[in-house]
């Protein structure tokens, strides 16, 4: 029986050295782990740069920053992707990046342009937003809560499930969005407006997918009851994407109401370090470009920041992006979020 | 004989030299891959700029809400133990001493929850146990009821169950593959001068189980006062102990690092102390371990029969009633039975390079978990003999990588094997490491209690007779450990297939496994991705089976040639 195992032992060993440095004509992303593209417009980068694209993923955008300044003197690629302006702040501090005006850059919205010195560049956005069970709401002849307020009404008591904002990224997101709106001072704050929240026994779970599937109430679930979970504007358009089988009307919907939504600003930039600077530029430019934008929706359910690409019929029939999504400086979200969440905490387990 | 001869004593020198050399490897195992790396991320953490900055130790001992995190951490760890330990016994014993049908399928089951991901078991429990899960809407229908009868969702209750949901295979295994291997003679002997009921139990069998007791509850304790997933996912939030708080410093905060950092030195002083404790406590039992034919025999009187079914339905209903609901909701669509998540699964509907087929990804499950198995088997082998034989006092330092935070573990590894001659950053070993880190502690304490109790005469005999340490070894001690061996491989096994802590924090070019494709597909939303998660979790489920059947295979056919 022990004679297998030195030899495995043995084979291991041998097997060590082998995926150690990445190539020359290798361009290394680092993103998170669901990071998704199809396989043409990979193809298309390839052919068009003459460089092989290798996809680093870590867990997830909060790890992959951290995990990024943990190793800035020695980078792990050359490019990073997926940081969001939750997070941005934490990274911009930390001399990451490259400064680089990609081309095309010129024709993104302001609203997108985050760094003034091209440090990091904007590739896709996203609302997270409420989600609500069509069928709940039509059956009980409910109107839809148009605003935070709402959500503190007797109607909508018991409804709404919501992520705790320490773990999960939506979570935070709504938590900003209460900030954005409520304010830290005055009669009545963000804190007194969660305080209203769990007085109309709102559910906080750890995680989005906890909520979404496990308490959410629409169809294709087992257990769920409550028809309004925090999410994303693009959460309808997959959800039909992915039903079983395809309905003939949407089964949830999203509200974009103005100061309901929280914008999510994702960006990318060129690692310091990078001994492909020229590839990684090029990498910059494809990002932007309308075949990648246009990739985006249907690959990792976000919007491009290209107003020149179009969007899938989904998206355009069953995505509905809110007029008046609220936004916070990201220097003050970095500058906050530990107190921030540290107060909401204290509230919520009061 | 020839002792004058150079020759000879320069080969038994040599001989001499490789054993040590041997005995080495895990320490240096060890050395390279748990001591480096934590002190890298806890110096990068403590002292950003140089010099050493403890502040944030102050922080945490003045916080209320620190110390009462740390206190719940304890707690829930100590009544999860009792609980699991508590449980298993008598399933244990049920296993040692009965003959049932389907006795070695049942226990291979067992096994089965600590593979799953906590998204997935929480999924499980809340259709069943939730307010609105089966259960309870058959109770609301049965009864009449207003109110939900079961209300378990974010309490104390629910974390518990979970937590002897999954640890409860542990307990089992160790203990039965320690007991089968138990002499009866002591305990006739006592039934013959007249101890029955409690006393048998009390002075005979428990003192006789104390070493393997004491090593499982040692595991179960680690392990739950560790807990993440099921805390996070079930406990809500009110509840949080260190290893969620060190996740939430970690991810969350800019000035994070330090408290994490502090929090994780913490959870190992609190650890260490414990397995002093523990190695106090395990003092010197002998048992009579013998390699015979089992004494399993089938149940006679009513009682016995009575007390067996009993328990074999206790287990079956705990463990086995969520994984039934899995496997039942993986068939149910929309509208009634489809096997279509199983399809999807195969099917790259998006072109898209995230996709992984699920053949790939339980092919890269497999791989890391032979692998590991294998690793972790040798290593743990060594370290068991080194326990026992040579250094006991070094028992805590094997154990200490489980009870060490899985993020600041990952951390580590990732900062500290960075550059050559090391340079393991994106290799697919820096999992298989990270995997037997946490799967060594399992094999050592699966052999050592068994290792212990193999009689020194047996091995003094062999001794005298010639042989070398390490053909006494082979020859005397392997056979007597293989039960406790087999159960740490299954132990390595089963930790690989269903690990998503330490090896998740390392960056992965492209080996996805089973546990990581079940994540994706329930990060996104629309109903045939949920279905496929749940579809992809059985398949896991299903590969642990199969596998655990082979693995008993193996054992029972080596244990004949004994």
């Amino acid at each position: 029986m022990t004679k297998p195992f030195p030899l495995l032992l043995l084979i291991v060993l041998c097997l060590a050295p082998v995926p150690l440095r990445a190539q020359e004509d290798t361009l290394t992303v680092v993103t998170y782990d669901s990071f998704a593209i199809s396989e043409e417009v990979q193809d298309a980068f390839e052919e068009q740069s003459g460089v092989i694209l290798e996809i680093l993923r870590l867990a997830d955008v909060g790890v992959m920053v951290n995990q990024a300044i943990l190793s800035k003197d020695n980078p792990l690629g050359d490019v990073l992707y997926g940081i969001d302006n939750t997070f941005l702040s934490r990274a911009l501090n930390e001399d990451l990046f490259v400064p680089y005006g990609a081309e095309g850059l010129a024709d993104i919205p302001e609203e997108f342009q985050l760094d003034p010195e091209f440090r990091v560049t904007p590739v896709t956005y996203g609302d997270v937003c409420l989600n609500y069970d069509v069928n709940y709401f039509e059956e009980n002849d409910l109107p839809l809560p148009e605003s935070l307020e709402a959500l503190t009404m007797p109607d909508y008591e018991g409804l709404l499930v919501v992520q705790n904002p320490a773990t999960s990224s939506p979570g935070l997101a709504f938590l900003l969005t209460t900030i954005a709106v409520f304010g830290e001072e005055g009669d009545y704050t963000y804190l007194d407006y969660w305080r209203d929240l769990i007085a109309n026994d709102v559910l906080i779970v750890e995680g989005w997918t906890e909520a979404y599937y496990t308490h959410f109430s629409a169809p294709g679930r087992d257990s769920g009851d409550r028809p309004l979970v925090v999410s994303y504007a693009s959460s309808p358009p997959v959800e039909i994407y992915f039903a079983d089988p395809a309905p003939e009307t949407a089964p949830t919907g999203a509200i974009v109401a103005d100061n309901t939504c929280f914008r999510q600003i994702e960006s990318a930039g060129i690692l310091q370090g990078t001994d492909n600077l020229e590839a990684a530029q090029q990498f910059m430019d494809f990002l932007l470009s309308v075949t990648f934008q246009e990739d985006l929706p249907l690959q990792m359910y976000v919007f491009p920041v290209n107003p020149a690409a179009e969007l899938p019929d989904l998206f355009v029939e069953y995505a509905a992006v809110p007029e008046v999504a609220v936004t916070l400086p990201y220097e003050d979200i970095e500058a906050n979020r530990e107190r921030w969440i540290q107060e909401w905490t204290e509230t919520i387990l009061r | 004989m020839d002792r004058d001869n150079p020759a000879v004593s320069a080969y038994t020198i040599g001989l001499r030299l490789g054993w040590y050399g041997l005995l080495a490897v895990p320490l240096l195992f060890l050395l390279v891959f748990y001591f480096y790396p934590l002190a890298s991320i806890l110096w990068v953490s403590l002292a950003p700029d140089g010099q050493p900055d403890l502040s944030s130790f102050g922080r945490l001992i003045l916080s209320p809400y620190y110390r009462e995190t740390l206190w719940f951490t304890l707690w829930q760890a100590v009544l999860s133990t009792a609980l699991t330990i508590g449980l298993a016994l008598p399933g244990a014993y049920v296993f040692t001493r009965y003959r049932f049908p389907g006795k070695r399928l049942l226990m291979a089951l067992t096994a089965l929850p600590f593979v799953l991901p906590t998204v997935v078991v929480a999924a499980a429990f809340s259709a069943l146990v939730g307010s609105n899960g089966i259960i309870n809407n058959a109770l609301e229908r049965l009864f009449s009821l207003e109110t939900v009868p079961i209300q378990l969702e974010r309490t104390l209750a629910l974390i518990l169950i979970v937590h002897v949901f999954y640890n409860y295979t542990l307990a089992l295994r160790m203990i039965t593959g320690y007991w089968a291997n138990q002499n009866t003679r002591i305990e006739e002997a006592a039934r013959v001068l007249g101890s029955h009921g409690w006393r048998l139990w009390w002075e005979i069998r428990l003192p006789a189980l104390r070493p393997v007791l004491l090593a499982a509850a040692l595991l179960v304790f680690i392990f739950t006062f560790t807990s993440f997933g099921v805390i996070l996912i079930l406990g809500g939030v009110r509840f949080a102990t260190l290893e969620v708080e060190i996740y939430r410093q970690t991810v969350n905060y800019v000035n994070g690092l330090p408290m994490a950092a502090a929090l994780s030195l913490v959870q190992i002083v609190i650890m260490g102390a414990a397995l002093i404790v523990y190695t106090r406590l395990q003092r010197r039992v002998v048992v009579d371990l013998q390699s015979a034919e089992s004494v399993a025999r089938q149940p006679r009187t009513r009682g016995e029969k009575a007390f067996v079914t009993a328990t074999l339905v206790v287990i079956v209903v705990m463990l086995f009633t969520p994984l039934l609901a899995l496997v039942i909701r993986s068939f149910t669509g929309t509208e009634g039975f489809t096997t279509e998540y199983y399809t999807a699964l195969g099917q790259n509907s998006r072109n898209s390079v995230l996709f992984v087929p699920p053949s790939t990804a339980i092919r890269n499950s497999l791989l890391f978990a032979l692998v590991t198995t294998a690793l972790s088997v040798f290593l743990g082998f060594i370290a068991a003999y080194l326990l026992t034989r040579r250094a006991r006092w070094l028992d805590p330092i094997f154990m200490l990588p489980l009870a060490t935070s899985a993020v600041t573990l990952g951390f580590g590894l990732f900062i500290a094997l960075d550059s050559p001659p090391l340079n393991l950053r994106r290799s697919p070993l820096l999992v298989v490491i990270a995997h037997t880190l946490v799967a060594l502690p399992f094999v050592v304490r699966s052999v050592v209690p068994a290792l212990r109790s193999v009689p020194a005469p047996l091995r003094e005999a062999a001794a005298t007779l010639g042989a070398p340490p390490w053909k006494v070894w082979l020859w005397v001690d392997l056979p007597l450990i293989s039960r406790g061996l087999v159960v740490g491989a299954t132990f390595a096994f089963t930790v690989s297939m269903g690990e998503f802590g330490a090896s998740t924090f390392v960056a992965r070019p492209d080996t996805p496994t089973i546990p990581i494709v079940i994540f994706r597909l329930l990060g996104q939303p629309g109903a045939v991705n949920y279905g496929q998660g749940i579809a992809l979790s059985v398949l896991l489920m299903a590969v642990c089976a199969v596998s655990f059947v082979l693995i008993e295979r193996i054992r029972t056919a080596g244990v004949g040639e004994f």
